[in-house]
């Protein structure tokens, strides 16, 4: 038979203005291949993507003998999807590589698996897939493989995005939470509470405005100018997110089972935030982010490190805001800038439900 | 912060905090109640304790009504938040507060109760008018300050003729608690040392200074009506140090920039439109406090999800070993209760006043607990880590 006269199906792009996501575009079938190749191949576009396996094959990098692997994994179940700053899609590849980079590793690839909902607007599906191949470009950190579900209407919402990252921690660094030491410093790279701060102004219920946005960003470049400057004097680094920058502290004060002592007058916190937080009966401590870390760092380098995080754009703002004390019951103190003291916490209860 | 920054100035709290150990006199001590969770909670935050000279010691009390609300009334909201077709609005430090058996509203909610968070009265009378079919219920629940806003919610609701809109009434009052505290057993019996009351200025706002002449006029109490931040509260101190000094009772108005001796008329006269005050009503702690509560009139009866639900409460037992009581009378400190930080923590409260962040327990854990610590060590008392 010749093929030549066998009438051929037309190629019907998807109607990506005023379509929506149905079952089918999960079905694996010729829907859920036109899905992938009309939204997510163009948008996260790299070489071991284009592959189309059901993995990725990446050679081992240069340095690889001697280093470390690190792997991690993490869950975007932000609500709402685009919010001031950002969206979901860019804080998956912000998020996973800053859980890769606080290990001191240089971020090598991603994964990206999507839960749609059904009836998701292919607009705002696309516009995620966009923002999050750009994220991934201008960190340099390739999205290299993806999975792609669809749950029927009620049982999501919208998208969840889950991720996987890979990277290199370079031979002879090793920072972990359980390295703080009595004396050394706390560093701290930027103000707090943007990111929370941005998603409560955008949530339909608070109706505030502020030009708060949030710090959503990739701090594996801030990472790698701290890893040049201070090495192996740099005992950990930690990014505050849900729970904050308490949460972190005690995270370490715990692991390290040492106590922590902050000045409240060194942490940054921008006006707008601060009178948010005020209004909202908020505690700027409590409060998440997406674009800042902690650092401790043995006390003799530490200057040398607030240098090198302030010579770079993401660390402009860094200060140093306490020191690690000797303490068996592993408080995190705070000296008040009205002059008392207090104990910083953990959160009690939730302070929000889906902030990242 | 323009309005905010000025009264949590650092350098002026030290001059005030001269001040105060300046006057107060080595010879006696000064115990005062802050009367509000509002002011214990700007206290224990701001760390106000360590301005203080040992001599003035504050004591927290009952003015948290999340605290002070008995668990028969929070049992009360679940069942209601629990019936077919009920979407019970509440503010968000009630979800978790424990009533009988473990339960909560966070615990109903987890279990398909219709339970929405709300940040005002406002959001609760949208919901009422977006789902015409449900039944919206407020848990309209705090002291003088908030009684307005829920008055105005229910002429709202009868303006614009919302039939499915009622509130769980829990509103108290001020100076009928602080009666009961003078009127406690152990008050009678001399075990609390009180020399004066810091007052709400916010509840001031609305009833004026004038209604807490009793307390100077029958218990000799000065009582100062102090703002919420932290130089507010030392200037109250200031200035209740200065009255017991000179001996003097008297009501004073430090919150002079919103308070004023008769309050907000025109709210006064709202709340006095649409509530009449409970012959009785159980508070946590305190007991039974004769007018000390607010319900409904006969002419919003219908606004009352008491009335309409057919509430009866049951009066349910604390647990037994929790001081919750005993604390918001200012007869024990948070760390008196052996549930204190061992049973009980803000993560798994088991009285009221560990559950909301101005409740006595919560704020101690939360911000002031390694003092009990540090006085430990200048007892000589060998402490190993914690568990």
């Amino acid at each position: 038979m010749n093929d030549q006269t066998l009438p051929r199906p037309r190629h019907r792009r998807l109607d990506v203005r005023t379509g929506r996501v149905e079952l089918t575009h999960g079905a694996g079938g010729r829907a859920m291949a036109q899905l992938i190749a009309d939204i997510f191949a163009p948008a996260l576009a790299n070489p071991y993507l284009a592959q189309g396996n059901d993995q990725a094959a990446m050679p081992l990098p240069a340095g690889a003998a001697g280093g470390r692997l690190v792997m991690t994994t993490d869950g975007y179940v932000v609500s709402p999807l685009f919010f001031p700053g950002g969206d979901i899609g860019s804080l998956a590849v912000h998020g996973t590589i800053n859980d890769i980079a606080m290990s001191g590793a240089v971020p090598l690839w991603l994964s990206a698996s999507f839960i749609i909902e059904e009836g998701f607007p292919l607009a705002d599906l696309q516009r995620i897939a966009a923002s999050m191949g750009a994220a991934a470009r201008d960190a340099g950190v390739p999205v290299v493989t993806g999975d792609t579900k669809v749950v029927e209407r009620g049982k999501a919402d919208g998208v969840f995005v889950a991720t996987a990252g890979v990277g290199l921690v370079p031979a002879g660094l090793e920072l972990s939470g359980d390295r703080a030491r009595p004396g050394d410093a706390v560093l701290l790279s930027g103000s707090i509470g943007d990111h929370g701060v941005a998603i409560m102004s955008s949530r339909e219920n608070l109706e505030f405005e502020t030009a708060i946005v949030s710090d959503s960003a990739a701090l594996h470049g801030l990472v790698a100018a701290m890893v040049a400057a201070a090495g192996p004097s740099l005992r950990l680094m930690r990014d505050p997110t849900r729970g904050g920058l308490a949460a972190t502290l005690n995270e370490v004060a715990h692991q390290s089972g040492v106590g922590i002592v902050i000045e409240e007058e060194a942490i940054p916190v921008k006006p707008e935030v601060a009178a948010a937080c005020e209004l909202l009966g908020l505690e700027p401590l409590n409060v998440a982010n997406e674009g800042k870390l902690v650092a401790v760092v043995a006390a003799e380098v530490a200057d040398t490190l607030l240098a090198a995080m302030r010579a770079h754009p993401l660390g402009r703002d860094a200060a140093c805001v306490g020191t690690v004390v000797d303490d068996p019951h592993r408080f995190v103190q705070m000296t008040t800038a009205f002059g008392g003291g207090r104990i910083v916490d953990w959160l009690a209860g939730e302070q929000l439900p889906r902030i990242c | 912060m323009k309005y905010v920054d000025e009264y949590r100035d650092g350098a002026l709290a030290k001059r005030i905090a001269a001040a105060i150990a300046a006057e107060a006199r080595s010879d006696r001590r000064y115990h005062f109640m802050e009367f509000c969770g509002g002011h214990t909670h700007a206290i224990s935050r701001y760390g106000i304790e360590d301005l203080l000279p040992r001599g003035v010691r504050m004591i927290h009390g009952p003015g948290c009504p999340v605290c002070v609300l008995p668990v028969g009334r929070m049992d009360d909201a679940i069942r209601l938040a629990q019936r077919p077709g009920v979407t019970l609005c509440t503010y968000g430090d009630l979800m978790r507060v424990p009533g009988s058996d473990g339960s909560s509203l966070l615990k109903a909610k987890a279990a398909g109760a219709d339970i929405r968070m709300v940040y005002s009265t406002l959001d609760a009378l949208k919901i009422a008018a977006a789902e015409p079919g449900r039944e919206v219920v407020f848990f309209a629940i705090g002291f003088e300050t908030t009684t307005p806003p829920t008055a105005v919610a229910i002429e709202t609701a009868a303006r614009r003729g919302l039939k499915n809109f009622t509130i769980f009434c829990n509103h108290v009052l001020t100076p009928a608690a602080i009666r009961a505290i003078m009127e406690s057993p152990e008050a009678k019996r001399g075990e609390v040392s009180l020399d004066g009351f810091v007052g709400p200025a916010h509840v001031s706002t609305v009833i004026g200074t004038a209604p807490y002449g009793f307390c100077a006029a029958q218990y000799g109490k000065p009582v100062v009506v102090a703002g919420f931040e932290p130089l507010d509260v030392m200037h109250a101190i200031l200035m209740l140090v200065r009255q017991v000094n000179e001996g003097r009772t008297e009501i004073e108005n430090q919150y002079i920039r919103a308070v004023t001796p008769e309050g907000n008329r025109t709210a006064q006269a709202l709340v006095a439109k649409l509530f009449e005050p409970r012959e009785s009503f159980e508070w946590r702690g305190l007991g039974e406090v004769p007018f000390g509560a607010l319900r409904l009139r006969e002419d919003y009866a219908s606004f009352d999800a008491e009335r309409r639900f057919g509430i009866v409460t049951v009066p349910a037992r604390d647990n037994p070993a929790c001081d919750c009581g005993a604390i918001l009378r200012g007869v024990k400190r948070p760390a008196d209760c052996r549930l204190f930080g061992t049973a009980c923590t803000p993560e798994t409260p088991m009285g009221s006043c560990m559950v909301s962040s101005e409740g006595a327990c919560a704020a101690h854990w939360t911000y002031g607990r390694f003092r009990q610590h540090a006085r430990a060590r200048e007892a000589g008392v060998v402490e190993g880590a914690s568990a």
